[in-house]
């Protein structure tokens, strides 16, 4: 019972992590269709720029904050001078957002060195939750908040007011939303950079929790990508159950099945892409 | 001037063809190694061509094929001590059962959804290649794989030999899957990367077309892995990763499309010069990931396409010259 508790607590967090990580992505493949290798990327240096920040200040919140605006605006820059040229061209797509997965790796590289390095969490999130004789910790109960608030106000955006109206009405159909009007170019930089902020969000609160190294924008990179395609594009929900259940079977399959951890996550993923090839909440 | 054009690729061709034959004694050690890497990264690029250039279906998975073919060479090979008759056959019908088991499930998308759909399917194998450390040694690898004994005076451990080795199997790879693209099968992938919707209405079977591309590409990818095993003599999950399967499709990108010889030309490019520059400098991500979008901005066709729009830029002259028409020129 506890190793269920345990594991389940575990993998919730988790998946609460990726939801920060793949809300946004989500919102980006569904408007504008674009494969973003670099997503992982924006995790990454939003690692590092809040570690740089924390180090600097000691302050975390200001941490997040740097972190995800430095990268929100690295977004902006790399969709406006490249990509947003490229819809429609999965190929091209892919290969130059790569070669900017590359750059930034390489750049982390050079900037922060190769050690890994966790960021100091305040001492109001430190230590655990204590129930009976199941310990949770702290940070990651906070981690579950944070997903958990920023998921309701992508929700109450998206669906109570105008600007959220437009940003649906361009997931939907993005030549009649320009028919009636909507800046969908203004609304697709807003999106993207919206998807940065919070992938950096992400990388940041990771900082914390399974630490900032070399390598850990490739690795997450496919979880977020396994999120966006299960759940549905285009679709906060389907983000939402797709993080929770990757989080879930993540956790579940390295605890029973430690040989067969990434087969007993990617297989089961598969055969729902077998049945629906759209995810779950998404639309062809 | 068609019948010169004709002549000139073959002439072109003759020359490659000396040169890789003729080259070997006049190479340094080092360079005859990253020839040999070259041609056996051209026959996974060519593979790939199949459904990317092809068929136009950009798969984000392709490195699990050649991670399969690798991987059989290395368990049967330190394992049981299995010959070159036993793992060729069992890395290339490996690749092709596990691209007849993840066809069935990615081409049931196009698009994003494939490129995701094979992302997933590719993740499969490597987690297994990863974490299967009973199996595959995990992240450690499978080191001190032999060189195959095919009964032949020279030794394939020495560098020589193995290049003719591997030159053999990339010609011989090169003219299978030429004549496969040049029969009316290939020539039916060419037409649903055209219009898809098309090809249904005249009633061919463009999932079966599709899939059974699918599935020699996945082969071949497995081929090329088995030779990888040998020339390596060492795997790890690091040959099917996301990244290998992304540079895959640099080569074929960069070389161009849906001509074979381009994604193997691709091949030897980057493989050349992800090696010259990491001698000179630990900089060389910098220099790959500028290739990477120098390729998109510069040439989306790749050099062969580019090649070939300013040989169709002289054109319109020729046309005037001679008064033949586009499709005289064409059909050559």
């Amino acid at each position: 019972m506890e190793f269920w508790v345990t594991q389940a607590f575990n993998g919730i967090s988790y998946g609460a992590l990726l939801f920060l990580l793949a809300g946004g992505l989500s919102l980006i493949f569904g408007m504008m269709r674009i494969v973003n290798m670099t997503h992982g990327s924006y995790y990454l240096l939003g690692g590092y720029v809040g570690l740089t920040v924390i180090r600097q200040t000691g302050y975390f919140p200001l941490a997040i904050l740097a972190g995800a605006l430095a990268i929100a605006i690295i977004g902006v820059f790399e969709w406006n001078a490249f990509l947003k040229r490229l819809s429609g061209q999965e190929l091209g797509q892919v290969l130059t957002t790569m070669g900017f997965a590359l750059i930034f790796q390489d750049l982390a590289l050079i900037i922060w060195g190769g050690d890994p390095y966790t960021i100091p969490a305040p001492a109001m999130l430190s230590g655990a939750h204590r129930i009976g004789d199941l310990y949770f910790p702290i940070y990651r109960i906070f981690i579950i908040v944070v997903a958990a608030v920023v998921a309701l106000i992508l929700w109450l955006v998206l669906e109570k007011t105008r600007v959220g109206a437009m940003m649906r009405a361009t997931v939907d159909d993005p030549e009649m939303a320009r028919g009636v009007g909507i800046n969908v170019h203004l609304i697709s930089m807003v999106v993207f950079a919206l998807g940065a902020f919070l992938a950096a969000v992400a990388g940041v609160v990771a900082g914390g929790f399974v630490g900032v190294y070399p390598g850990a924008d490739f690795e997450i990179l496919p979880y977020a990508f396994v999120v966006v395609i299960v759940g549905g594009m285009g679709s906060l929900k389907g983000a939402l159950i797709g993080s929770l259940m990757v989080g879930l079977l993540d956790n579940f399959g390295k605890a029973l099945f430690p040989e067969l951890s990434y087969f007993t996550l990617f297989a089961p993923m598969a055969a729902i892409l077998a049945v629906r090839p759209t995810g779950l909440y998404g639309r062809a | 001037m068609g019948l010169t054009r004709f002549s000139g690729q073959q002439v072109v061709a003759a020359i490659i063809f000396f040169l890789l034959l003729a080259s070997p004694p006049f190479l340094s050690s080092f360079l005859l190694t990253l020839l040999t890497q070259a041609l056996i990264y051209g026959i996974l690029a060519m593979s790939l061509d199949i459904i990317l250039g092809y068929t136009g279906l950009a798969s984000l998975g392709h490195a699990a094929y050649f991670g399969i073919g690798a991987y059989s060479v290395g368990i049967l090979a330190t394992r049981y001590g299995a010959a070159f008759g036993i793992t060729l056959p069992a890395g290339v019908l490996l690749a092709v059962l596990v691209a007849a088991i993840f066809g069935t499930v990615a081409l049931r998308a196009t698009g994003v959804y494939f490129l995701m759909i094979t992302l997933a399917l590719g993740m499969i194998v490597w987690g297994l290649a990863h974490r299967w450390v009973t199996m595959t040694q995990g992240d450690n690898g499978i080191s001190a794989i032999p060189r195959p004994d095919l009964g032949l005076p020279w030794s394939l451990s020495l560098s020589i030999p193995f290049y003719y080795f591997a030159l053999a199997g990339f010609l011989i790879a090169f003219w299978i899957l030429r004549v496969i693209v040049r029969s009316p099968f290939g020539q039916t992938l060419v037409g649903i990367r055209e219009s898809e919707s098309r090809m249904r209405t005249l009633g061919y079977h463009v999932w079966l077309h599709k899939y059974i591309g699918f599935v020699i590409a996945g082969g071949f990818g497995g081929f090329a892995g088995v030779l990888w095993a040998y020339y390596n003599g060492f795997v790890s999950p690091v040959d099917l990763q996301l990244a290998t399967s992304v540079e895959v499709l640099l080569m074929v990108a960069l070389g161009g499309r849906g001509s074979l010889i381009g994604p193997a030309l691709g091949a030897g490019i980057i493989v050349l010069l992800k090696n010259l520059v990491s001698v000179y400098t630990h900089r060389w991500l910098l220099i790959l990931g500028a290739v990477y979008i120098l390729t998109i901005v510069y040439a989306p066709e790749g050099i062969l396409g580019a090649i070939k729009r300013r040989t169709k830029e002289v054109k319109p002259r020729a046309v005037g010259v001679h008064g033949l028409t586009e499709g005289e020129i064409e059909g050559g």
